[in-house]
């Protein structure tokens, strides 16, 4: 993919990457930083334009509505679409407390939603 | 491969979806409601701000038949006037309902607060403070549907097929998002409660999951689609400054408590001259607005980010807080003081009026499939009234889940066999494994060329071009595509899936906007601008094969008149 960032404002983000029970490794992206752009802004980016492999869960799109995209940013807890950018290197990682399933998505899904078959 | 059978499946669990789940249930079916997401958190339903509309007549008296004549005129002569009838009689009915489970609409002194939306002739649309309709509506629903023990709810569960045998639907192929182990539901009835597709366009007020993925179910299963040119462009969604944590569409409310006044890049009002009227008063109908915003933009009188102005800078800073509470917290950590700043505003892609075309009890011509929510096509016709898109959700999902349980009831089953997965599932495998990359892009490519080609303001040619280009991505493009074979939670897979329901619902756009050689309500031809009495049809499009076909359908009329309906009501 082009979309090169020469002469854009830049940032970078650290993006754990893995499934439960891979070893943690964490890739590294150079995104664009604009004044006020949220990490969600972030990591919808890297997936359109870096790697589509980066596994995110949210449904909403900045709006704060549907509250599905909480991780962790520089090790605090919050949701990626009002957690704001800011210059030089952040670290996003899957909440600590729940079940990872892969990269930033752990099991947030209540039990009782949970679709068991008849064979 | 995992199996599964339920009486009723529902795809897609925002309002009308999870409305119809608690209605079938009611009934006695039993009832699986799935989202590709988490339920209850997806979908339009949750963005939603403001206003529901509906003739409760707390405000000021009212009856449906008015809120049925607004709808009608609105809809520019393309109305489905059974089914906007139905919209506008059991609207009351629901709001009611919803009250009886504590949604918590806005209420003073007892009775419930109505704001006066664009289109409407009175006072009729309640809402839940602050900017909290949406999340309110979802948070009950959910609950209602967690204390029915006939709802079973599937969290992340992506429905790619609808399966049809013997011309019966009878059940869905579906994808574990998390596992992404193939599902089989077998239903004695389907209801497609997953929206509309305005995320095909650029700039655009949908949730993440609303790329058209009911129309192209419908589609694939042998239904037909109906008045698919008629996108709505909301006029004022947030342009600048930067704002998160906040829906684009959030200014809506505020125009209905507080005025607000337009303004072009000059500070001049404007809508006016494009005969709309506004005055700080918010009245002018949603695509006059578009309209007038996108040509002063033209013009080189736009503001600065190329839409216009929406200042409440001469409301008192008393007053702004009383109506928004909260939320004024919420923009000042977006830098924004309504009292010194005006912000900037555009149009942008938020609803769409066309969808499957459903009789009043929302089947399909496909027996066992029925429709809901804004998946429907035709109640609203050319142009929807602000407030409809909700009631639509509560309405024709509550008729949607009564009539597929007595569907489900009477309905003789047919097994789903094991292959009827195995060709949309290729279909994606095959794209598993390869050099990952394309989707993104691909998607991006899409949204600009529906913004620009298939938009606010639409030609002949550059709709040719956009159709041309958008058969070679469905044909071509999206065939080169390839996924990183990642696990669990492959979320490229599905993005491809989307994509691929997203191509087919852009051409039906396309072609339709072709077609349709006039200029009506939201579907505005620069070079035909104005509207031809011989295109007073709805415009059907279907599935032949991978090719699709267009036709054309006398509009629905009602057989009798307003009057007597009122008469006959008293």
């Amino acid at each position: 993919m082009s979309d090169a960032l020469d002469g854009t404002r830049t940032m970078t983000l650290r993006v754990y990457r893995g499934a439960e029970g891979d070893p943690p490794r964490y890739d590294t992206f150079e995104v664009p930083f604009e004044d006020g752009a949220s990490v969600l802004d972030a990591i919808v980016w890297i997936r359109g334009h870096r790697d589509p492999s980066v596994a995110f869960r949210y449904s909403c799109v900045n709006a704060n509505a549907c509250k599905e995209c909480m991780v962790r940013v520089d090790g605090k807890i919050g949701y990626a679409c009002t957690e704001r950018l800011s210059p030089g290197t952040m670290t996003v990682e899957p909440l600590a407390n729940k079940r990872l399933i892969r990269d930033l998505v752990t099991d947030i899904v209540p039990p009782k939603e949970r679709l068991a078959g008849t064979e | 491969m995992m199996r599964t059978s339920t009486d009723v499946f529902i795809v897609g669990a925002g309002g009308a979806g999870m409305y119809a789940a608690v209605a079938a249930a009611r009934e006695g079916a039993r009832v699986l409601l799935a989202d590709k997401s988490l339920i209850g958190r997806g979908g339009a339903t949750i963005m939603a701000q403001m206003t529901v509309a509906a003739a409760v007549g707390h405000e000021e008296p009212d009856h449906w038949t008015h809120h049925l004549a607004d709808t009608i005129e609105a809809g520019h002569g393309l109305c489905n006037e059974a089914l906007s009838a139905i919209l506008c009689e059991e609207a009351p009915i629901r709001i009611m309902e919803m009250d009886e489970w504590k949604v918590g609409w806005a209420r003073q002194r007892g009775r419930m607060t109505q704001v006066h939306a664009p289109g409407h002739g009175l006072r009729r649309c309640v809402y839940v403070d602050f900017l909290n309709t949406g999340p309110a509506v979802a948070r009950t629903l959910r609950g209602e549907v967690a204390q029915r023990p006939g709802i079973t709810r599937a969290s992340g569960l992506a429905v790619l097929e609808v399966v049809v045998a013997e011309g019966r639907c009878v059940g869905a192929v579906a994808m574990d998002v998390e596992s992404g182990e193939v599902v089989l539901v077998e239903a004695g009835a389907v209801v497609l409660a997953a929206g509309g597709l305005t995320r095909l366009y650029a700039r655009n007020s949908a949730s993440l999951n609303m790329a058209g993925e009911a129309y192209a179910l419908a589609l694939r299963a042998g239904a037909e689609l109906v008045d698919m040119e008629f996108v709505q462009f909301f006029p004022i969604g947030h342009l600048a400054p930067r704002l998160v944590g906040m829906d684009p569409i959030m200014w809506d409310p505020f125009r209905y408590k507080l005025g607000g006044r337009l303004l072009n890049g000059e500070l001049k009002e404007f809508i006016h001259r494009y005969g709309g009227t506004d005055e700080g008063r918010y009245t002018a109908r949603r695509d006059v607005a578009s309209h007038a915003i996108i040509k002063e933009v033209e013009a080189g009188r736009g503001s600065p980010h190329g839409g216009a102005w929406l200042s409440f800078e001469h409301i008192p800073e008393a007053e702004l807080k009383k109506a928004f509470g909260p939320v004024i917290g919420r923009l000042a950590k977006n830098s924004i003081d309504l009292g010194r700043n005006a912000i900037e505003v555009s149009p942008i892609a938020h609803y769409h009026m066309g969808g499957v075309r459903v009789d009043t009890e929302m089947r399909t011509r496909v027996p066992g499939l029925f429709a809901a929510g804004e998946a429907v096509g035709g109640a609203n016709g050319a142009t929807r009234l602000s407030g409809n898109a909700i009631s639509e959700a509560f309405v024709f999902g509550e008729r949607a889940g009564r009539f597929a349980a007595a569907e489900a009831r009477a309905a003789s089953r047919a097994p789903v066999p094991d292959s009827a997965a195995d060709a949309v599932i290729a279909e994606g495998r095959a794209r598993l494994g390869k050099q990952s990359g394309g989707a993104p892009a691909l998607m991006r490519e899409l949204q600009a060329l529906m913004w620009d080609k298939v938009g606010l303001l639409r030609t002949g040619a550059a709709l040719e071009a956009a159709l041309a280009r958008i058969r070679e991505m469905r044909a071509g493009d999206l065939r080169e595509i390839g996924i990183a074979e990642e696990a669990p939670f492959n979320q490229a897979l599905l993005d491809w899936y989307e994509l691929r329901a997203g191509l087919l619902c852009a051409e039906t756009v396309a072609l339709s906007a072709i077609n349709r050689t006039e200029s009506r309500g939201a579907h505005q031809r620069e070079d035909i601008p104005d509207a031809d009495p011989g295109f007073e049809r709805n415009q059907t499009v279907a599935l032949d094969g991978e090719e699709l076909v267009a036709g054309w359908r006398p509009v629905p009329r009602i057989s009798w008149t307003l009057e007597e309906k009122r008469a006959a009501a008293v």
